[in-house]
């Protein structure tokens, strides 16, 4: 089985993944006709709760909608998720880990994503990767996975309320800042290619 | 002209009909099933405040207990609302008996999230005594048959039983520093905003249709949930993965979400008053 980690640390917030498969799946969880993936997050202090269940979920459909699981039937793919530090952006960073750990791991993806967290200030300025401070202050947190190929909204989640204007003016900032996280994957991904 | 099989085939069974704009139960895309709603003593007598809610075949029953608390140091001027969500064994036979699976888990943190981001109950409304007591309110939202579209159900059981909700006034006697309920006055909750939630289906990376069953659920691509609140204002957008859409499809999906609320709310307003007391 392929064993493959990724550090994604946008700030102090730092996460490490590790991907382990495709391998064998145990009968009770094996799918006839994909591979079955799960994700398991593990916070900094304490169990894991609703809120990770409730996280593992969503990085779980996330992955489930990239990973191209028909051509590894019967098998599973497991992402293990380890919080390091949390000073804000901590799902976006989750969602980045997590798609480098895919992409390091070789699995045959059909688009890459990323996280973007944006933070609606109560004057109604956007703000792009906030702090712990700034996530506290901040009238509504909205969380976008976008997709590579074409932009679109892979994941969406929010937090607080938020006008529907405001929701899609979040969403075309994330769409744009996407950019520079793909270009972050590919330099990271040159680099550790270029020592071997 | 092939024969297409539900059970064979369910996914090109759908497709056809979908072509047609129109379902097999006979809906349309964009239609709701029928939502009937029962509050107060119909439902369950030893709760504060109960509701039933069906939609459709989707049977979801909410009860909200208040308790008494001393509130916590850092915050103690709030009080406390604690959503569980169940899928018992018997709503469906995908759920087996034991602790709560990731789906139950998942709805409760939905709906914890839900009531934090639309403010519907202010913790501080909950406080009796700073620092000293406050109320607790466990609502325990249980589904009773499971045939797609949880969240809907979940959130407008809740609502509705919140809003049925009468609180004994509580008052702390200076003299002893112990609490006295008197059961007597009682009084109904604050409640700010009424958010209603809207799911919807992604088929085939394309269509979006509302109110999935439990079979067009698991056909489905990807699901999408948006609550709104009555000022047209987003409470939540939640999209779990599944097919990529873009902003535009969002869009519609809002824009028909607000057109539910409305229906929501002016059927519960009518239960409301049908068994409020003259």
């Amino acid at each position: 089985p392929r064993r493959d980690r990724a550090v994604c640390a946008p700030g102090d917030t730092s996460v490490l993944a590790g991907l382990y498969g495709p391998a064998e799946a145990k009968i009770s969880k094996e799918l006839p006709d994909r591979a079955a993936l799960e994700v398991l997050l593990r916070p900094k202090v304490g169990l894991p709760g609703v809120l990770e269940r409730s996280r593992e979920q969503l990085l779980r459909q996330t992955c489930e909608a990239v990973v191209l699981g028909v051509l590894h039937p019967r098998t599973a793919i497991s992402l293990v998720l380890q919080v390091l530090s949390d000073a804000g952006s901590l799902l976006s960073c989750c969602l980045n880990a997590a798609c480098m750990a895919l992409l390091d791991a070789g699995l045959p993806l059909t688009a890459l994503f990323c996280g973007v967290t944006c933070a609606l200030q109560p004057d109604g300025s956007i703000l792009l990767d906030p702090t712990a401070r700034q996530e506290q202050e901040a009238r509504a947190i909205l969380t976008f996975a976008i997709a590579s190929s074409d932009r679109k909204v892979l994941m969406a989640t929010t937090k607080g309320s938020c006008s529907v204007e405001e929701m899609q003016q979040c969403l075309a900032a994330a769409q744009r800042a996407a950019g520079t996280i793909f270009q972050f994957y590919r330099d990271s991904v040159r680099r550790r290619y270029s020592k071997c | 002209l092939s024969i297409c099989s539900r059970t064979v085939e369910p996914l090109e069974y759908y497709r056809r009909f979908l072509k047609e704009n129109c379902r097999p139960d006979g809906r349309e895309l964009g239609e709701f099933r029928t939502t009937t709603v029962n509050i107060g003593k119909c439902s369950i007598t030893t709760a504060d405040g109960s509701a039933l809610v069906k939609l459709g075949n989707t049977t979801v029953i909410c009860g909200v207990k208040a308790e008494l608390a001393a509130p916590a140091v850092d915050s103690a001027n709030k009080g406390y609302i604690v959503p569980n969500v169940e899928l018992p064994s018997l709503c469906a036979e995908r759920f087996r008996s034991g602790p709560p699976g990731e789906e139950a888990q998942a709805a409760s943190q939905f709906i914890a999230d839900v009531i934090e981001n639309s403010q519907m109950i202010v913790k501080e409304d909950l406080c009796i005594a700073s620092g000293k007591l406050a109320w607790v309110l466990y609502c325990d939202i249980i589904c009773l048959d499971y045939d797609g579209n949880l969240l809907d159900a979940s959130v407008f059981a809740l609502l509705a039983a919140l809003k049925n909700v009468q609180l004994p006034l509580v008052t702390i006697n200076e003299e002893t520093g112990l609490s006295e309920v008197n059961l007597k006055q009682k009084n109904p909750l604050i409640i700010r905003k009424h958010p209603v939630a809207t799911s919807f289906a992604i088929f085939d990376d394309t269509l979006l249709i509302v109110d999935p069953t439990a079979e067009e659920e698991d056909l489905a691509t990807g699901t999408v949930t948006i609550v709104t609140d009555e000022e047209g204002r987003l409470c939540s957008v939640h999209k779990p993965g599944g097919s990529p859409l873009t902003g535009a499809k969002l869009q519609d999906c809002i824009t028909r979400a607000i057109t539910r609320h409305k229906e929501v709310k002016k059927l519960i307003d009518k239960v409301i008053k049908s068994i409020t007391p003259k």
